[in-house]
């Protein structure tokens, strides 16, 4: 395997417990892994899916504290979410839950969030991130897809395919 | 209080006796008798999977004579398998846009070992 093809993302479905779990490995030590996911500068650099980009109104990685940012549009746009940090174990793993909200950070209850267990695992090849998210219900998973991510994914999906082709 | 629980399509699909049932169910409409055929479990056992499938809106029933048909309209499964692509692009996007950010951080982190160096900050 060439160093520079990323991996496949593997995504397991535990339906009857509305969860999806996300596993990926990274050709990074886990600090550089742990860093990218946790400093608000390198974590604004890849969260949001082109051509969207996250931009962070307030930032305190510590168990309690939160995450506000928007996603901004291509249209200029901006769909507000929050992260709330629950538990930190550092370069371990962390606890939270998130939900879309104003942009003071006032949860919006039309549309309840996701409850989020992150793992960090060193392997041979660099580290293992495993992304546990839980929705409180379908309709969740629906109204985050109605909001508008839809036209951003298809778009991304044509970036994506140019970028693995760069990886080869 | 409704008698009837509301659940949602993931709990129909949770089960392997209710994804096969409802495989069968999208390809033609079937009485109870009919459908029980297919399987080695006993009748009341497709039953309650029947009630389940009912209760999370994903079969339709239909009266002929005495008999009930029941049938899975296939948009209600196409629905779950969109969302669950949607979540995958998501994921391969952001984490291939994260692969580029890891290369390119990596010659700094590599010169300074030091993981709370705030050079890219």
């Amino acid at each position: 395997m060439q160093m520079t093809t990323p991996p496949p993302t593997r995504i397991a479905k535990d339906l009857a417990n509305r969860k999806l779990i996300v596993q990926r490995t990274f050709f990074g030590p886990i600090d550089l892994v742990w860093r990218a996911w946790t400093e608000k500068d390198l974590l604004e650099q890849w969260w949001a899916p082109k051509p969207f980009k996250a931009v962070t109104k307030s930032y305190d990685f510590r168990e309690g504290g939160h995450w506000l940012y928007y996603m901004l549009g291509p249209d200029g746009s901006k769909m507000f979410a929050c992260f709330n940090f629950h538990t930190i174990q550092p370069q371990r793993g962390f606890t939270g839950d998130d939900f879309f909200c104003d942009e003071n950070g006032v949860r919006t209850d039309l549309y309840p969030g996701m409850a989020w267990k992150n793992e960090f695992r060193p392997v041979p090849e660099g580290t293992e991130v495993t992304v546990d998210v839980t929705f409180q219900s379908e309709a969740d998973l629906q109204r985050i897809v109605e909001l508008g991510f839809e036209e951003g994914f298809t778009m991304a999906h044509g970036n994506l395919d140019e970028l693995l082709a760069q990886h080869r | 209080m409704s008698p009837k629980a509301r659940r949602d399509i993931f709990q129909a699909i949770a089960d392997p006796t209710r994804r096969a049932i409802i495989s069968l169910l999208v390809l033609q409409a079937m009485t109870p008798n009919a459908l029980a055929e297919n399987f080695s479990v006993s009748r009341q056992a497709i039953s309650k999977h029947i009630r389940i499938l009912d209760e999370c809106g994903i079969i339709e029933c239909r009266h002929q004579g005495r008999e009930i048909f029941y049938q899975v309209p296939p948009e209600k499964l196409k629905s779950v398998a969109d969302w669950i692509e949607q979540f995958r692009q998501l994921w391969e996007q952001r984490y291939t846009q994260l692969d580029d950010l890891l290369l390119q951080l990596k010659p700094k982190t590599n010169a300074n070992d030091n993981p709370s160096s705030d050079a890219n900050c």
